[in-house]
């Protein structure tokens, strides 16, 4: 492991370097655990004596996706969010295609612990704990009134077509998974009419949140961001995956769906209960397909890898999801 | 299923006791979290080979009766997929409920017998 690193920290030096215009000295830089597909590296950056505490956020395959911005986009979402008082990791530099190492960017790295089952269960975050839910109604409205306008192109999705490819993806694997088809069909009885599309998302997850004792501080992982209905992202948050075991305290097995709305409507948006619940469900069948998607980049030889083949064994626990949500 | 020991779920344990005694305490916090991984999958290939030939039996046999004719069971479900897409199936029926929530708790009791609602069910099942 130490010789690839320490050739990777001297092609990092000589990236910064050029980006920031001065030489700069990289110090402590490491791989973090965690990340299917994408990776993210712990480093510091010193320049002129100034420390920087910083992650790379890298993608080494160039292949992009039809259902997710690439991490250029991710970076300029994040560039446009944090002015509109979400809070994000300051993006330092983006990185182009001279660099040769894949697709990228550097950002601000935010103390804080992301660790859903930490969060949840130790007494640091007790306090935290308390007000989380509300607070993601709060941001989840900063996100979602960020003027369209001044945004990256991003996809545009209606509710039909979210749909639609989740289903055309789900039928091209060829697996027979009951409560799927048992949901498609219920979600497409229900699927409501298209709002006027904002910036939604799409992965605001406990697991993407940074937290501090005094509540959240960051949201990350901007990969999955797209135009849409709002209420995606509400019904995200209360898939019982991201609930890590308490399946009791429906908002990120942290806070009540009361409190989440109420942040929401205290920031100024309006929330559809109703809206909440297809999204839920939406986003319990969307969650059981990702874990397809994971275990055929496995099995298809895109990338080996025995996490991607042990998630493809998590889709039984949205099947269960389902069960409890539908039936 | 042979049965001269070890057995495949002997074999199967040794891999998995070698990961957790021998490699786990060894590698780089980032293997190590893979190899927690790799861990969990033997459990996974452990259970199955335990449980799954009975729970396959019994999936089959519900869905002979609930589909009224006989099939292999790859063939069965995939006839109730393609029912239940079209919405081609009256989910009052019980019994359809039935084989729905027993496939997936027998899935469970395989991939993640931990699971919040699986556990939840249970519960909720011997109360």
């Amino acid at each position: 492991m130490a010789a690839p690193a320490e050739k990777f920290s001297e092609e990092l030096t000589e990236i910064a370097s050029r980006h920031f215009g001065r030489p700069v000295k990289i110090e402590g830089l490491h791989r973090l655990s965690g990340g299917a597909v994408a990776e993210s590296w712990w480093f510091d950056a010193v320049i002129d004596d100034k420390r920087h505490e910083l992650i790379l956020r890298l993608a080494r395959s160039s292949q992009s996706s039809p259902l997710y911005p690439s991490k250029e986009t991710e970076a300029k979402i994040q560039l446009v969010t944090i002015e509109n008082g979400v809070p994000v990791p300051k993006v330092y530099f983006i990185l182009d295609e001279e660099d040769g190492i894949g697709r990228g960017y550097v950002m601000q790295r935010i103390a804080g612990e992301t660790i859903p089952r930490k969060i949840l269960r130790d007494d640091e975050y007790a306090q935290a704990r308390e007000q989380m839910a509300r607070q993601c109604g709060e941001i989840l409205y900063r996100i979602h009134s960020v003027d369209t306008n001044i945004l990256p192109k991003l996809a545009a999705l209606k509710n039909s077509q979210q749909l639609e490819q989740l289903q055309s993806g789900y039928n091209a694997f060829g697996e027979n998974h009951p409560m799927f088809d048992f949901a498609f069909h219920w979600l497409k009885e229900r699927m409501p009419e298209d709002p006027t599309p904002c910036l939604v998302h799409s992965d605001f997850r406990n697991g993407n949140l940074i937290v501090g004792p005094e509540g959240i501080r960051a949201i990350l992982d901007w990969e999955m961001a797209h135009m849409g209905d709002p209420m995606e992202d509400l019904g995200w948050i209360s898939v019982n995956s991201w609930r890590f075991g308490n399946i009791d305290k429906p908002v990120g097995g942290f806070g009540e769906r009361e409190d989440l709305f109420a942040g929401y409507e205290a920031a100024g948006g309006s929330v559809d209960p109703e809206r909440v619940h297809y999204w839920e469900v939406f986003g319990t069948l969307k969650w059981g397909f990702i874990c397809l998607i994971q275990a055929f980049t496995h099995l298809s030889g895109t990338v080996r890898s025995v996490e991607l083949a042990a998630i493809g064994r998590r889709v039984s626990e949205t099947e269960l999801d389902l069960i409890d949500l539908l039936i | 299923m042979f049965t001269d020991r070890p057995t495949m779920k002997e074999l199967v344990e040794a891999v998995r006791e070698f990961l957790e005694t021998k490699i786990s305490p060894a590698v780089d916090k980032h293997t190590a979290f893979h190899t927690r991984v790799a861990i969990n999958v033997l459990k996974i290939v452990e259970r199955e080979i335990e449980l799954g030939p009975g729970l396959e039996a019994q999936e089959h046999e519900r869905l002979c009766r609930l589909l009224n004719h006989e099939g292999t069971l790859n063939e069965l479900t995939k006839e109730l997929c393609h029912k239940l897409r079209d919405g081609n199936i009256d989910n009052k029926d019980p019994a359809f409920a039935d084989h729905l929530k027993k496939t997936a708790m027998g899935r469970l009791s395989i991939d993640n017998p931990k699971y919040s609602a699986y556990r939840k069910a249970l519960e909720t099942a011997s109360s």
